[in-house]
């Protein structure tokens, strides 16, 4: 354990030094960001209704779209020359959420990340790959400041050129790998193209997240590396990896709980939900400085558990995340929301778009298929101007969302249309177990 | 002299084609010509039927991505190097050709070719006084 005097705290203790924790940054909020004091106005609330950590149930939520609105810097609650980096991720219109981060806030993001590959089993001796993306993408930096702080070599590799990846995991004795658990698995299927045998090396440990996965994925992933590999959690809004991770037992995901205060709510009505009941995660930041986030709805579904753990943490778990409560999708590793396609077909002089997004997974790799329906408008009776539309469609999608997909011309109704309703999405990876 | 084209977007699934025929000959619609551009993902189906509205108006109401599009009807003459004159005088006064396809066979003592061309006015103005001779467009709906 990384540290024990927070990790295995008493419940007491903990939720004291929570509640502590809490009233000082929706003060801060309230002191320092319009939108806050804003919103609690409009709720009719105050900071001092604060008494107890269930009295949070009374502040309204953050959503992405707050966040958005607020782009790029509105939410920020110091000076700007507080702020030391800038981390963002792609959002649902073209508009990317930014999130900033004071010295202190680098600090505490890489405890929880030198927590969490501790409870992986990792040490100062462990050898980490880090084949996440630097960048602006959280994953990379995130994994690469814990791992230091934790004392471990850091080999920052970052994603792409799997054939080298597989070159460095050997000749540098890597012990830890941490990149999505898709490309674990195309690693997996690249080192034995290249006739490498992972589990005759020293590699023993793999820290994989950023995307849904499932127990099976696990179980192949752990057979063809001859590893054990951890689910971890994190979102870029709340801090990035770090929020939670499993311990030996991969029973459930510790959250760091002295930093982020989690609620499950019911995503309809709003309201918390106790332990143990399925619902959309939400998250309060408590220590955070430059961008703090007060009951920020994640989308993301799971249920919590507080039963105190054999691996002796105290913290409460979250269960492996069981699907989201809107239509986004993570492919390679990028969020993707229909909308954005919509948007650019529209851009593109289609009034009424009708498209579907179809995902798989082959080899190991995500594959986005969208299918447009030809409409009158954009019909040509030339192969030319269609291949043109077709080249257009495509690069005005992959510039707005940063991969790489294949773009098919369907005849109208081709699109199965459930109660007048197109479905926008097929993904056949099934990646969400219940 | 311009002539309405029917184009049908077609994915390549089979019965496609069966189906846009039988929907125009169950409304007594005649084909008077075809093409069919296709790709691997999909086909262009191009037609010069006897009524080209009600056609139009049939296939959309079938659910077919259609659209009108404008050609020309070109006679030419059958015997050898005839379409290469045709061709010759076309290039010459500087037309670019899209696509072209030739009628169905008929006994008539000259041959028709479909040819769409870009800026189809003032290919229609450059080709006048010249050896290519246009349809009028009731001839050819009605050959």
């Amino acid at each position: 354990m990384w540290s024990p005097e927070y990790e295995s705290m008493s419940r007491q203790r903990l939720e004291d030094l929570q509640l502590k924790r809490l009233k000082a940054t929706v003060e801060r909020v309230y002191q320092h960001v319009p939108f806050y004091r804003e919103k609690m106005k409009k709720q009719g609330i105050k900071p001092e209704d604060l008494q107890s950590l269930s009295d949070l149930k009374y502040f309204p939520f953050t959503t992405k779209d707050d966040l958005r609105e607020n782009y790029p810097f509105g939410l920020f609650a110091v000076g700007m020359d507080d702020v030391v980096r800038i981390h963002a991720s792609s959002g649902t219109t073209g508009r990317m959420t930014v999130v900033g981060y004071t010295k202190n806030d680098i600090n505490i993001w890489s405890e929880v990340m030198a927590r969490s590959i501790s409870s992986a089993g990792g040490g100062p001796r462990d050898r980490i790959q880090v084949s996440y993306g630097y960048g602006l993408f959280t994953g990379g930096l995130g994994v690469h400041y814990g791992a230091e702080l934790l004392g471990a070599m850091v080999v920052p590799v970052s994603g792409g050129n799997t054939k080298r990846q597989i070159q460095v995991m050997q000749d540098f004795g890597i012990t830890i790998l941490a990149c999505t658990p898709s490309y674990a698995l195309y690693m997996a299927e690249t080192a034995a193209e290249m006739g490498v045998d992972l589990r005759t090396l020293p590699l023993k440990i793999g820290i994989f997240g950023a995307e849904p996965w499932t127990e099976q994925m696990r179980r192949e992933i752990e057979t063809k590396m001859g590893i054990k590999a951890y689910d971890i959690y994190g979102l870029s809004e709340i801090i990035g990896p770090g929020v939670a991770i499993e311990c030996q037992e991969q029973n459930g995901l510790h959250i760091n709980e002295d930093h982020f205060l989690t609620e499950i709510i019911d995503p309809q009505s709003g309201e918390v939900l106790p332990y143990g009941e399925k619902g959309e995660l939400v998250f309060t930041t408590l220590t955070k400085e430059a961008f703090p986030l007060i009951r920020y709805r994640t989308r993301d579904l799971s249920l919590l558990y507080p039963e105190a753990c054999v691996c002796g943490r105290t913290f409460a778990r979250m269960h492996r995340i069981l699907g989201r409560t809107d239509d986004m999708l993570i492919i390679r590793g990028v969020n993707v929301f229909p909308s954005q396609i919509e948007s650019v077909l529209l851009e593109n002089g289609d009034v009424s778009p009708h498209y579907q997004l179809v995902v798989d997974r082959k080899d190991n790799l995500d594959d986005l298929e969208v299918w447009v329906e030809v409409s009158e408008a954009m019909f040509a009776s030339e192969v030319r101007k269609l291949e043109q539309l077709n080249k257009n469609i495509k690069q005005k999608i992959e510039s707005t969302l940063g991969i790489n997909v294949r773009v098919k011309l369907v005849e109208p109704k081709t699109i199965q249309r459930s109660e007048g309703k197109a479905k926008r999405v097929i993904d056949r990876r099934e990646l969400y177990q219940n | 002299m311009k002539v309405k084209q029917i184009s049908v977007f077609l994915e390549n699934k089979s019965g496609r084609l069966a189906k846009v025929t039988r929907i125009l000959g169950d409304n007594r619609i005649n084909i008077r010509a075809l093409s069919i551009a296709d790709t691997t993902d999909y086909g262009i189906l191009r037609l010069i039927v006897s009524e080209p509205a009600k056609a139009l108006s049939v296939l959309k109401a079938e659910g077919f991505t259609v659209r009108e599009t404008e050609v020309i009807a070109v006679e030419v003459p059958d015997q050898p190097g005839g379409l290469a004159g045709v061709l010759e005088e076309i290039q010459a006064k500087g037309v670019n050709i899209e696509y072209m396809y030739a009628f169905v066979g008929k006994s008539l003592e000259n041959a028709i070719v479909i040819f769409r061309v870009e800026e189809i006015d003032q290919a229609i103005a450059l080709l006048k006084n010249t050896q290519v001779k246009l349809l009028p467009e009731e001839r050819v709906y009605s050959l």
